[in-house]
């Protein structure tokens, strides 16, 4: 190994007093510590292909199961069915996703790599933000897979192109917001197995106790009050079959932005402090 | 004051009704190597984590370069180097990419990042598996990867948790020659493991803890001397007369002696004039020896006495 650890070139190491030192990391240090760890977790995700399934194969099965099974009872055809069902798989695809990065965090915090990143003087929030950030690229991988796959089953919005293009962006936003709420959950409990449940039992009655899959109308009174009142994932999938039918946005696109204001607002300070408290 | 690395005054961490750690006071001086010596759970890595910044104490307060912990946080950490007890690099990704990572969150500009990176893996002997994934990696080459990303900012202060756990012999006088090289360049490293010869090939200075109280701060020959200048090892023919003979020994010398699985007497002397004294009283009640060695004590030896538990003897 030719002397290999021997340090050979004298690197002179500046002395701790002869160092100008900064007791706050500046606002822009925390975004470029942001976009490392955004990078560092989509080199993550490229080295492990796998990951991104829940974006891509997921949201395939999905469409192809839900439309030949619900298409004729739900809509009479399948043709009738798609623009109600690919919005739903969209956001529920969303929010599996949303589910699977809080699991990640969690997982990381349990590492030993952290430790090194509490010991260097980056912003202690950026791993988090990296990888929320990070994220917004798998919510349009999606959002095209899932609109390539109904325009392979004849889906054709009618708002055309552009309202394809703005409702994916309109979803990410949302499940962006979504997101700090499954993180929150996540970086609460004590596994990263109980935190890949508790996912789960967030996504489910957002995504099934909605209009994402079938019309409300169609539910039992309680759960019809729930999916038109109060659940956001409704005023989104609302919102977005709007824009791609009439190129249009209303009430329910703005309340579906509020609401997830609202969660921004709840979650964002609590996941930042559990987060920085175990952390 | 500034010249020193480390102050730490009466460090407290509990964790539920366990005191890990129960009042450490600490002075290591600026470009020295500083052990930590301990068996497992005496609050080893405890104190590390409450030194750099990754815990808070719950009682008492530690500088570093005069800088508080807990107040001037991220000064701190803009001075520090931590290779942790477990490799804290990503599996996933090559060394480069490790590295790059670290180095741009060190501040460097992605050229710089890229240069400073490129000269480490040189330095540790890593360039060829620059671009390998840290799957294909050996045990060795990851330890070297670990402390080259806690290189990075050329820190002034490096801690070292067990640096050395895990690696065959010829890698472990490897990385000492690195943790060596460290200081010449003006450093300072604070090292903690368990095993007692590395502290005494390294360390300038050593901390003996033993659930989580420091039990003796001195230099290896200091800490050797405190407790005997030499070190007397019987061996006796029958297992029976062992503990007899250990009486006999500890009456004399008044101290502790250890007792090896393999019936091997061992106690620290002062005064080797003594020894006539041991061999006639062991011959008076007949106990027969098969072999007699005065030697150097071991720092194993130091620990015992120090601590008047085996729990390093029986762990190894």
């Amino acid at each position: 190994m030719n002397n290999a650890l021997a340090l050979d070139k004298n690197i002179a190491i500046t002395p701790a007093s002869e160092r100008e030192l900064k007791n706050r990391v500046s606002v822009w240090t925390a975004i470029q510590n942001t976009f490392t760890f955004a990078h560092r977790t989509l080199l993550k995700s490229i080295r492990n292909p796998e990951s991104f399934m829940d974006v891509t194969i997921m949201p395939i099965m999905f469409t192809l199961v839900f439309t030949f099974l619900f298409g004729g009872s739900v809509s009479g055809s399948i043709a009738n069915y798609l623009p109600i069902i690919i919005p739903g798989i969209l956001i529920q695809t969303l929010m599996t996703s949303c589910g699977a990065v809080g699991v990640q965090m969690r997982e990381d915090m349990d590492k030993s790599i952290t430790n090194r990143f509490k010991s260097m003087p980056i912003a202690r929030v950026a791993p988090l933000a990296g990888a929320l950030l990070a994220d917004i690229l798998r919510f349009i991988v999606a959002g095209i897979v899932i609109f390539t796959m109904g325009a392979v089953m004849g889906y054709k919005p009618e708002a055309g192109i552009l309202a394809v293009v703005a409702s994916i962006l309109f979803m990410t936003l949302i499940a962006w917001g979504l997101s700090w709420m499954f993180t929150f959950t996540a970086l609460s409990v004590r596994s990263s197995t109980a935190a890949s449940t508790t996912g789960m039992l967030i996504m489910f009655p957002l995504c099934f106790m909605s209009n994402a899959f079938v019309p409300s109308d169609a539910l039992p009174s309680a759960l019809r009050f729930f999916a038109e009142h109060i659940n956001p994932v409704s005023k989104a999938v609302a919102a977005v079959r709007q824009i791609l039918s009439d190129g249009t946005v209303g009430t329910d696109f703005w309340m579906a932005i509020v609401s997830v204001i609202v969660l921004l607002i709840i979650f964002v300070p609590l996941t930042l402090k559990v987060y920085t408290k175990k952390g | 004051m500034t010249n020193l690395a480390i102050q730490a005054n009466g460090l407290v961490k509990t964790f539920g009704n366990n005191r890990a750690v129960d009042g450490v006071d600490l002075k290591i001086p600026t470009g020295s190597i500083c052990g930590v010596l301990g068996p497992n759970g005496a609050g080893k890595t405890t104190t590390i984590n409450m030194l750099a910044t990754l815990s808070k104490p719950d009682a008492g307060s530690a500088k570093i370069f005069g800088y508080d912990v807990m107040k001037e946080t991220q000064k701190v950490r803009q001075l520090i180097g931590l290779t942790g007890q477990f490799a804290s690099i990503d599996e996933t990704l090559t060394a480069m990419e490790n590295l790059m990572i670290f180095g741009r969150l060190h501040g460097y500009s992605r050229k710089d990042a890229k240069r400073k990176a490129n000269e480490l893996l040189e330095e540790f002997a890593l360039t060829e598996a620059a671009n390998k994934a840290l799957s294909q990696f050996s045990g060795g080459m990851r330890r070297r990867l670990d402390l080259a990303a806690s290189l990075l900012s050329n820190p002034p202060l490096i801690f070292l948790d067990e640096p050395t756990t895990g690696l065959d012999p010829r890698t472990r006088t490897q990385m000492w020659s690195t943790i060596r090289n460290l200081v010449k360049n003006g450093s300072t490293v604070m090292l903690t493991t368990q095993y007692l010869d590395e502290a005494d090939q390294l360390a300038d200075s050593i901390v003996v803890i033993d659930k989580g109280r420091v039990v003796a701060n001195d230099t290896p020959d200091g800490l050797k001397k405190s407790v005997g200048e030499t070190s007397l090892q019987i061996t006796v023919k029958s297992a029976d007369s062992v503990l007899d003979a250990a009486q006999i020994i500890e009456r004399i010398l008044k101290t502790k002696v250890q007792i090896s699985e393999s019936s091997e007497l061992t106690a620290p002397m002062n005064n080797t004039n003594k020894l006539t004294d041991i061999l006639t009283a062991l011959k008076e009640v007949g106990i027969t020896l098969t072999n007699v060695n005065l030697r150097q004590p071991t720092l194993d030896e130091v620990f015992f006495a120090l601590t008047g538990n085996t729990e390093v003897k029986e762990e190894n």
